[in-house]
C-alpha cells in the first residue's frame, strides 16, 4: 500500500512538472500559440484514443463507432455553453456528454457486443453513422450547418488536466479486478467465462466507459474549435483514432501517448506540403507499420516501479 | 499508514487546485495584438487551401487562381504602398479538407507566418473554423466559396469584421434563381428535390421558397452520396411541375440529370453553383446535360467586363485549361486584397480589413464588387444554360 503509494505521488509529480514546464515554456516564448494549438489537438487525440485502446487493446472489441460517441460529448458541451458561456457551462455540458455517451454505449454495447471482429466493427460504424444523420436531422442541433461561434472554454490546461484525469482512471480501472476481468475477456472468452465472469457484461463495461471517455474528448473539441458540424464525426474521425491506438501499440497506454504526439506533430509539419501532404502522411504510417508491425511501442508499457526497482538493482550490483 | 493516505489526498488535491486555478485564465493572459504588417519589402499573404480531402477539387482551384494573381501582380511591378511598390509572397498550407486543420492553419499563418491577409478556405465550415484565430490575430480572411449566409455574421446580427468573401451567399443566389425561373424562364410551378444533409442545399431551398412567386408543387429530399434517385423521379413525374430545382452538389446532381432523362423527364432542370463544374456533364452523360440551367459566379460567355478576356488567356497560357468558377473568384481574391492596401496605404492586416470593407466598383473578372455591410460582395448573378454538354448561353441577372 505504502509502495503504491509512493509510485502514485511520483506519478502526480511527473504530471505538474509537465503542466509546470509547459507554463514555463510557453512564458519564455519556447511554445508560441501555433504550438499550443498542436499540443491542445494531441491532448485531445490522446483522450480519445484512449478510451478506443479501452476497448480495442484491452477488451479486444474491434470498434469502429468511436467517432459518434465523440459527437454526442461535443454537441452536449456545444448546446450546454451556448446557453451557459461559462467553465460551469462546460463542466456541466461535459458531464451531459458523459452521460448520454454512455446511456448510447449501453444501448448499442449490449445487442452489438455479441457480435465479434468484422461484424461488430460494421455494427459499430452503422450506430455511429446513425448518431451522424440523427444530429443532421434534428432542429436542436442546427442540422447539416452544425453549431459555430461557441465560446473557446478549452484551453490547453484544462485539456492537460482531462488527459491525466482520464489516464488515471483508465490505467486504475486497467488494474482493477474489474480491469482483469476484461483482460480475461481479451485473452480467452470462453475461459474466461468458464471462470464463472460475465463476458457480455464487462465487454459492456470497457465499451460504456471508452464512449465516456470520447465524449470527453468531443466536448474538449467543440469548446476548442469553437464550432462543430455533424461532418467532423464521420468514419474518417473514427478511423483517424484508431490509427493512434494501431500507431502505438494495441494495448499499450504508453504507445497512445506516444503515437498521438507523434501523429500530431507529424500532421502540423506536413501541412506547408500542398497536395503532397496526405501522400508523405500514409507513407509515414505505412513505413512505421512495417518497420514496427506491432506499433511503436508493441505492448510495452512505462513503468515507473520497473524504474525504481532497476535502479535499485544497479545500485545492489555497484556495491 | 492513515497519516500517509491523509498526506497523499491533500498533495493530490492542491496540485489539482493548483493547476485548475490557471486552466480558465490561460486564454486570457493573451497579450492583445495590433495586427501583422509586412515585413521589408514583401507582403505576406497566406493560403488556407483545401488541397486533399474531400473538397480538394474546389481548393486546387483556389490555389490555381491565387497563385495566378499573385504572380501577375508581380509580374505588373507589385503593390503600391504609398510611395514605394511591395512584392507579394504567397504561403499556401493544405487543411485537408478538415475543419480542426482549417483552425490550426489559421493560427500558423497569423502567428507564425505573420500573413497580413490569408485567402480560404473555400468550404463555409472550414471557414467557420479558422474565424475564432483569424479574428483573435486581427487578420482578414476571404472565402472564395463560403457561401453560408451566416459565415459574416456573429450570434447578434452584427458583422464579423475579419471574416470577407468574393463569392455571393446562397440566400443571394437561391433569390436569383427564383426570380430568374420565374419572370425570365416563365414556369409557375416548380418540384424541389433537394439535399437534406448539407447546409449549402437547405440555404438554397429557404430563399428559393422564400422569393418564387409560382407555386412549389412538392419537394423531396435525398442525402448526399446517394445513387438511385429513380423512387424519388417517380414520385416527381406524377406531378405537374414546369421544372426541377435540384440544390445541391454535382455528384448527386449529375446521377439526378442522367437518371430522371433516362426516365423520361425532359422539363428545364436548374440548380445552383454546385452545378459550376465540368464533372457534372461527364457524370450526367452529353446527350442528357440539355435544358440545364444553374447560377454561376463566372462565366466566360457573360464577360463581366474587358479584363475577362485577358485573364482567361493568361490562364489557359498558364495552366493550358479553361478557367473555372473557383478560380475566378480566388483570382479577384488577391486582387481585392491589393485594392485594400493600395487604399488604406498599409500593409497592416487591421488596415487591410478596414479596406475591404470599404471595397466599392472594384472591377474584379468575375464582376463588378461593392463590398455591402455585412461583408458579401454585391455583383450579377450568372445564369448558365446546357444543351447537349456544352454551354448554350450565359446570362447576367442583377
Amino acid at each position: 500500500m505504502k509502495k503504491n503509494l509512493k509510485y502514485n505521488a511520483i506519478w502526480l509529480a511527473i504530471a505538474v512538472l509537465g503542466w509546470v514546464l509547459i507554463n514555463v515554456f510557453e512564458g519564455v516564448g519556447i511554445i508560441d500559440q501555433f504550438a499550443e494549438n498542436t499540443l491542445v489537438l494531441i491532448g485531445i487525440n490522446i483522450i480519445l484514443a484512449t478510451g478506443l485502446n479501452l476497448i480495442i487493446g484491452f477488451s479486444g472489441q474491434f470498434s469502429l463507432g468511436h467517432a459518434g460517441f465523440m459527437a454526442l460529448g461535443a454537441y452536449a458541451a456545444a448546446l450546454v455553453t451556448q446557453a451557459i458561456p461559462t467553465e460551469g457551462g462546460f463542466v456541466l455540458g461535459t458531464v451531459i456528454g458523459m452521460l448520454l455517451a454512455g446511456v448510447v454505449a449501453l444501448i448499442i454495447g449490449i445487442p452489438t457486443l455479441r457480435l465479434k471482429g468484422d461484424y461488430l466493427a460494421i455494427a459499430t460504424m452503422g450506430a455511429a453513422e446513425i448518431i451522424r444523420i440523427i444530429l443532421v436531422n434534428l432542429k436542436i442541433t442546427n442540422g447539416p450547418a452544425g453549431l459555430y461561434g461557441l465560446p473557446q472554454l478549452a484551453n490547453w490546461s484544462l485539456v492537460y488536466i482531462l488527459v491525466v484525469v482520464t489516464t488515471i482512471f483508465t490505467v486504475n480501472f486497467i488494474h482493477s479486478r474489474n480491469g482483469r476481468a476484461i483482460l480475461s475477456v481479451r485473452e480467452d472468452e470462453i475461459a474466461a467465462e468458464s471462470m464463472g465472469i460475465n463476458t457480455t457484461k464487462f465487454k459492456v463495461a470497457a465499451f460504456v466507459f471508452g464512449g465516456m471517455t470520447a465524449a470527453i474528448g468531443g466536448a474538449l473539441h467543440a469548446n476548442y474549435i469553437q464550432t462543430i458540424a455533424p461532418n467532423d464525426f464521420g468514419i474518417m474521425e473514427s478511423i483517424n483514432i484508431l490509427i493512434i491506438v494501431v500507431m502505438g501499440g494495441i494495448g499499450s497506454m504508453t504507445g497512445t501517448f506516444a503515437a498521438a504526439a507523434l501523429l500530431g506533430i507529424l500532421d502540423m509539419v506536413l501541412q506547408g506540403f500542398g497536395a503532397l501532404r496526405m501522400v508523405l502522411y500514409s507513407l509515414a504510417l505505412i513505413l512505421i507499420m512495417i518497420f514496427r508491425p506491432k506499433g511503436l511501442l508493441g505492448t510495452w508499457e512505462f513503468s515507473v516501479k520497473r524504474l525504481f526497482n532497476r535502479t535499485k538493482k544497479k545500485a545492489k550490483e555497484g556495491a | 499508514m492513515g497519516e500517509n493516505m491523509k498526506k497523499m489526498k491533500i498533495a493530490t488535491l492542491a496540485a489539482t487546485a493548483m493547476m485548475l486555478a490557471a486552466v480558465f485564465t490561460g486564454c486570457a493572459n493573451k497579450a492583445g495584438t495590433s495586427g501583422n504588417s509586412a515585413s521589408g519589402d514583401t507582403i505576406t499573404i497566406g493560403g488556407n487551401f483545401e488541397l486533399s480531402g474531400a473538397a480538394a477539387a474546389y481548393g486546387s482551384a483556389m490555389q490555381r487562381g491565387v497563385k495566378l494573381a499573385v504572380t501577375k501582380i508581380n509580374k505588373d511591378g507589385g503593390v503600391k504602398v504609398g510611395d514605394k511598390k511591395m512584392k507579394l509572397k504567397l504561403v499556401t498550407k493544405d487543411n485537408k479538407s478538415d475543419n480542426a486543420s482549417a483552425a490550426s492553419i489559421a493560427t500558423n499563418l497569423t502567428t507564425q507566418t505573420k500573413a497580413s491577409a490569408v485567402i480560404g478556405p473555400i468550404t463555409s465550415g472550414a471557414g467557420l473554423a479558422a474565424l475564432p484565430n483569424m479574428t483573435k490575430a486581427k487578420v482578414p480572411l476571404i472565402t472564395p466559396g463560403g457561401t453560408q449566409d451566416s459565415l459574416t455574421l456573429q450570434k447578434n446580427g452584427k458583422v464579423q469584421p475579419y471574416m470577407f468573401r468574393s463569392c455571393f451567399e446562397d440566400s443571394f443566389q437561391g433569390k436569383a434563381l427564383a426570380k430568374y425561373v420565374y419572370n425570365t424562364m416563365k414556369l409557375k410551378n416548380v418540384a424541389i428535390l433537394g439535399d437534406k444533409s448539407t447546409d449549402y442545399a437547405q440555404g438554397l431551398i429557404k430563399a428559393f421558397k422564400g422569393e418564387y412567386k409560382g407555386k412549389i408543387v412538392t419537394t423531396e429530399y435525398y442525402q448526399a452520396g446517394d445513387k438511385d434517385f429513380n423512387t424519388l423521379l417517380t414520385k416527381l413525374k406524377s406531378k405537374n411541375y414546369d421544372a426541377i430545382f435540384v440544390p445541391g452538389y454535382y455528384s448527386e446532381a449529375g446521377l439526378i440529370i442522367r437518371q430522371a432523362r433516362e426516365m423520361g423527364i425532359d422539363k428545364p432542370i436548374v440548380g445552383a453553383d454546385g452545378f459550376a463544374d465540368p464533372k457534372l456533364v461527364s457524370i450526367a452523360g452529353k446527350s442528357n446535360a440539355s435544358n440545364i440551367y444553374y447560377t454561376t459566379h463566372f462565366d466566360a460567355k457573360a464577360p463581366a467586363n474587358n479584363k475577362v478576356a485577358d485573364y482567361l488567356k493568361l490562364y489557359k497560357d498558364t495552366y493550358g485549361d479553361d478557367a473555372g468558377t473557383f478560380d475566378a473568384l480566388s483570382y479577384d481574391a488577391v486582387y481585392m486584397i491589393k485594392q485594400a492596401i493600395e487604399t488604406e496605404k498599409s500593409t497592416n492586416s487591421v488596415k487591410i480589413a478596414e479596406g475591404l470593407a470599404k471595397l466599392k466598383n472594384f472591377q474584379g473578372v468575375t464582376g463588378t464588387i461593392t463590398m455591402d455591410k455585412y461583408h458579401n460582395p454585391q455583383k450579377p448573378v450568372i445564369v448558365t444554360k446546357l444543351m447537349d454538354g456544352s454551354e448554350a448561353e450565359a446570362t447576367a441577372v442583377k
